[in-house]
């Protein structure tokens, strides 16, 4: 069974292959009739049990447009009020017919556990795991990258804001650079991870100092409850050092592109202005995030009993501490 | 069929496509990847010879559509670039070999996401039978007898018959 929990678990060649399908997939949205009858049949659910609008909605229109069934289930309307387990959860709706769990928790690993006690029988799709990993964003943000620019290598990629709480962060540094890319990560010492052994990333708290080598500048949101902890004195400092004004943006080369996976904060980490520029391919992301997702679920759906990602273990990747 | 047969059965059947329309009037050909691509080329290179006009040329991935999607790994080969509206053209799908049928009906069915066509007509380098679905061309280059577990290759130098080689 496949399943798409971390992008730890693919090969340049298995995201060249997404990327090549997700082509197939951007050509089918242009069509007057934009909708295949590839995974008819096939039922596939959103399990989430934390807010989300883009994700779930890309998910959705993805699943449609392959003509899959859909269903959702969301914690708020949910027998989780009344005290089930997330296994009771799952295994419930296993006993109803799915073929793949769209999974977004606040919890990292969460995917990993589900997979394991499904053993194999359902796909599973990790849509956000805490602070850990999302996949499919990651693999939509190379995408765009490789749409605009042609290639990753050789790319000089800045993550800028707050690494610490990001899950779009960490599988986005993999998929960089394991297609070639040069990963900066921009943020003040407070919102990076306590430790970044093993990443292969350079860092810097100085973003005036990277801008003028990036190709790419990808801000990460700032999320207002950060305030609260004191991880940063105040939003307008933050602006002062982080944020990517119109100013910076001429620091930037001529062709560098401004990304950002949404929601934005404008005014926070950037500028109203600088959202609406025509380098910044924020829009580009979101439409490329359904042909993507297509990909995606016809990967691991629509190929029978084929092996498509990593091996066949579940192997729980080692959580690092990140408390808050 | 070596290359000259080749390239003769491309010039009877261009010949046969503008007989039977009166003409190239909203002709479009479509060539299914992989196999068809070139072959509509061809065809509408010598179309274009023929008439004076070169109608446009299409192509389209049909894997989408097939009926075998989860029982076997069928992943899409190119892109599917159909530069004009179908709404009322006569469509002349291009093949290389017509087996049983099932991608012919995959691309009828595809073809829907673009409109709908006055006409659609199916022109083939080779009909080697064993039609598993009331399919059948409007347009031949050979009919060749085949067994089942034969190949067929068709390229522009000819056409081929093998066995399939059992690894």
């Amino acid at each position: 069974m496949n399943h798409l929990l971390s992008i730890a678990d693919l090969s340049r060649t298995d995201i060249e292959q997404v990327h090549k399908l997700t082509d197939t997939f951007a050509e089918v949205s242009k069509r007057s009739i934009p909708k295949v009858p590839a995974l008819r049949g096939k039922n596939v659910v959103w399990l989430f049990y934390e807010d989300s609008t883009r994700t779930r909605l890309s998910f959705e229109q993805a699943a449609k447009r392959l003509s899959a069934d859909t269903m959702t289930f969301s914690v708020g309307s949910s027998s989780v009020k009344k005290g089930e387990s997330l296994r009771d959860t799952v295994l419930t709706i296993e006993a109803m017919g799915v073929d793949a769990l769209v999974v977004r928790h606040a919890s990292a690993g969460v995917p990993w556990q589900i997979a394991t006690w499904l053993e194999g029988r359902v796909s599973i799709v990790n849509a956000g795991d805490g602070w850990h990993e999302h996949p499919t964003q990651a693999l939509l943000d190379s995408y765009t990258i490789r749409e605009e620019r042609g290639s990753l290598d050789g790319m000089h990629i800045g993550i800028i804001g707050d690494v610490k709480h990001s899950r779009v962060a960490r599988s986005d540094v993999l998929a960089y650079t394991t297609l070639g890319a040069e990963v900066t990560l921009v943020a003040p010492p407070t919102l990076l991870p306590p430790s970044l052994a093993g990443w292969p990333v350079r860092v810097t708290h100085d973003l005036d100092e990277v801008l003028p080598t990036l190709d790419v500048a990808y801000l990460l949101r700032m999320q207002q409850e950060r305030m609260t902890e004191h991880l940063v004195p105040s939003l307008r400092e933050y602006t002062a050092r982080y944020g990517l004004t119109r100013r910076r943006v001429d620091a930037l080369q001529d062709d560098a592109l401004v990304m950002h996976p949404g929601p934005m904060n404008r005014g926070v980490e950037i500028s109203a202005e600088v959202a609406d520029l025509p380098r910044s391919v924020i829009i580009d992301q979101v439409r490329n995030g359904v042909a993507t997702r297509m990909a995606v679920l016809y990967l691991l759906l629509g190929q029978g009993v084929a092996k498509v990602f990593g091996s066949d273990d579940i192997t729980v990747p080692e959580l690092q501490e990140v408390a808050g | 069929m070596d290359a000259d047969d080749v390239r003769r059965a491309i010039w009877r059947m261009a010949h046969e496509v503008i007989e039977r329309n009166h003409g190239l009037e909203s002709v479009v050909l479509v060539g299914l990847q992989t196999g068809g691509v070139g072959l509509a080329e061809a065809l509408a290179g010598a179309l274009g010879e023929i008439d004076g006009t070169i109608p446009p040329v299409g192509t389209l991935d049909v894997v989408m559509f097939r009926d075998d999607i989860g029982i076997r790994p069928v992943l899409p080969e190119e892109v599917t670039d159909i530069p004009v509206d179908l709404d009322g053209a006569i469509v002349v799908l291009v093949d290389d070999v017509l087996f049983t049928g099932r991608t012919i009906r995959a691309a009828l069915d595809a073809l829907n996401a673009y409109g709908r066509p006055r006409a659609v007509q199916l022109a083939v380098m080779v009909d080697r039978g064993h039609r598993e679905l009331p399919i059948r061309p409007d347009y031949v280059g050979k009919n060749l007898p085949t067994r089942r577990d034969e190949m067929v290759n068709v390229s522009p130098q000819g056409v081929d018959l093998g066995e399939v080689v059992k690894s």
